[in-house]
């Protein structure tokens, strides 16, 4: 019985978060002009209308380009900056990470407002570029986490013993810490490439003429609930879902 | 490859503790010297001012003729085999080997056989393609010695490097050790607390304690004749007699005041330092010898440790008559 009763309840909770996805995916083949009930067949035109619009299909480039730039230079960044901080002593290190891990408590409201602002100051014009350097500040701090908890002793002997048997600092970051974390560094980087290619507050507020893809989604919703923005949405689902089952397959699995 | 090592009275202080205190040693080139001592002795720290991945406070270090202040340990003609084996695990055992030689520049596949040569020489020949999780703690010690190797150091620093392991492998590596020392010629600087592991190897040992040093000599010396009731002690057991104005507690005897150490295996009925008769107050068998506790008829406080041949019929209650065969006397 108790046994029943507890996968009643891993049903509903699942039920809860993903029936929501589920309506989206589902109504994205819906054969009419609405995404609402009832159902009335399914046709695969929304997801041609969608590929075929060039201005989507340019959001989606721009959403991936974007998220694999800015997260491949929060991870460099982050990585460097825990191995500093958890291979050399330094006066106020605590400080220093606390500073580091503090953007994650902000809101990306905030920090975009923030962004917004010195931009318009110094006069930088609003692009991918903008959107891409907060989604390294916003990523950063994540990053760095992560590297950061997954260096221990082990790793420091390795890298004594590289500088023993010759090999310059760069060598050791390239030959042996950065394979050595290599785990926790693809689990950073695929964590940070979802971020960016879901965020839209930053994206809305720092792009001008080149846009993302949430921010197109979200201009196409101002005209009106459509079949299509349901299956641009699932197609944005399946690429977060695959990057998510990706990081699981070989990242994760590999663990001992 | 090889290289004499000069310390010339270094010092190392960590804020106000000093790790090392005016320290000099001269190491031949071709010599396994083996730094012997407590933990926090200063052995350790010691091993790494040579290594350089520490700069001493105070002090020179030369090895062969070029002073090495200031120069990274990847500079230096020496590496290292560390206690953890500290292996790059993501790599074979013989990229891990030939990683030295990668980072001077040599071609891949002279590399290569260069690796295999070495792994062959510690006894893991065929096996470069293996990982370091697929051996066990014995072999990840060969390894990082064929890697410490590979790049024909002039001094290879050993830090504990059979302290993982059990008993029985211990003895046999002390062995293998000390074979391929013979056979590279390179100078090696061992660091270890067991003692007997370090007479096992060792063409002299550095008895170390507090930050200086006790003793320096080789082992026979060391143990037959230390120059400090510390290396007395830490050396193996030790029978202590305090001796004033001629007299031991046991009787006259012909030596200066101080203390009388006798080593157990020393004390026997052909002992020419004549103790007398002693009452037997504990036995046990050994195994190699018998440990008996035994008392002096002239000085029943007096407890004596003695180790007799296991042949020999030990009762308690019986009485033996003794006199040290060899003995040391040291003042402190």
């Amino acid at each position: 019985m108790i046994r029943l009763l507890s996968w009643a309840y891993l049903a509903a909770a699942f039920t809860f978060v993903y029936l929501p996805v589920a309506v989206l995916v589902v109504f994205s083949f819906q054969d009419g002009r609405l995404p609402v009930p009832p159902f009335k067949g399914v046709t695969l035109q929304w997801y041609a209308q969608v590929l075929g619009n060039d201005d989507l299909t340019a959001a989606l480039l721009n959403s991936l380009l974007v998220a694999v730039v800015s997260s491949l230079i929060a991870l460099t960044l982050g990585f460097l900056a825990a191995h500093a901080l958890a291979r050399v002593r330094l006066p106020g290190s605590a400080l220093m990470r606390g500073v580091l891990i503090a953007p994650m408590t902000v809101s990306t409201l905030i920090i975009a407002l923030g962004l917004l602002n010195i931009f318009t100051l110094t006069g930088i014009r609003l692009s991918l570029w903008t959107t891409g350097i907060a989604h390294v500040v916003i990523n950063l701090p994540l990053c760095f986490a992560i590297t950061y908890a997954a260096m221990g002793d082990h790793q420091r002997n390795a890298e004594r013993a590289a500088r023993d048997l010759g090999a310059a600092e760069w060598k050791v970051l390239t030959l042996i810490s950065a394979p050595m974390l290599a785990a926790p560094l693809a689990a950073a980087f695929f964590l940070s490439v979802t971020f960016s290619w879901d965020e839209f507050i930053i994206a809305f507020l720092l792009t001008r003429f080149d846009v993302t893809l949430p921010v197109e989604i979200w201009s196409m919703l101002k005209s009106g609930l459509s079949p299509a923005t349901n299956a641009v949405g699932s197609l944005v689902f399946l690429v977060s879902v695959t990057l998510v089952i990706l990081l699981e397959l070989t990242v994760f699995r590999k663990r001992p | 490859m090889t290289a004499a090592v000069s310390i010339q009275t270094v010092s190392q202080r960590y804020g106000t503790a000093t790790a090392l205190d005016r320290v000099s040693l001269e190491i031949e080139a071709g010599e396994l010297v083996v730094l012997l001592g407590p933990s926090g002795c200063g052995k350790t720290t010691l091993l790494n001012l040579i290594g350089g991945f520490t700069e001493p406070t105070a002090g020179t270090i030369l090895i062969g003729t070029r002073d090495m202040a200031g120069v990274a340990p990847k500079d230096r003609p020496t590496t290292t085999v560390f206690q953890d084996y500290a292996l790059f695990p993501h790599m074979t055992l013989r990229e891990n080997v030939g990683f030295g030689l990668r980072m001077r520049g040599v071609q891949k596949a002279k590399r290569s056989a260069k690796a295999d040569a070495m792994l062959a020489l510690v006894g893991l020949e065929g096996r470069g393609d293996r990982r370091p999780h697929e051996l066990s703690g014995g072999q990840r010690q060969r390894v990082a010695l064929a890697r410490a190797l590979a790049v024909e150091p002039e001094v290879l620093l050993l830090d504990e490097p059979l302290g993982a392991l059990d008993l029985k492998l211990r003895r046999q590596m002390q062995d293998e050790l000390k074979g391929i020392q013979r056979r590279v010629g390179t100078t090696f600087v061992h660091v270890t607390h067991d003692q007997e592991e370090a007479m096992a190897i060792a063409d002299r040992i550095v008895v170390m304690n507090a930050g200086r040093i006790e003793d320096f000599g080789p082992p026979r010396q060391v143990y037959l004749h230390p120059k400090t009731l510390f290396t007395a002690g830490f050396m193996g057991e030790v029978n202590r007699i305090p001796v004033r104005d001629g007299q031991a507690p046991f009787g006259p005897v012909p030596l200066p005041d101080g203390t009388l150490c006798i080593r157990p295996e020393a004390l026997s009925a052909r002992g020419l330092l004549h103790i007398g008769l002693c009452k037997i107050e504990e036995a046990a068998f050994f195994g190699t010898h018998i440990r008996a506790h035994v008392s002096p008829l002239t000085a029943p406080d007096l407890r004596l440790v003695v180790h007799l041949p296991q042949s020999q019929t030990v009762e308690v209650g019986g009485v033996l008559d003794l006199g040290a065969e060899s003995h040391v006397v040291l003042t402190e």
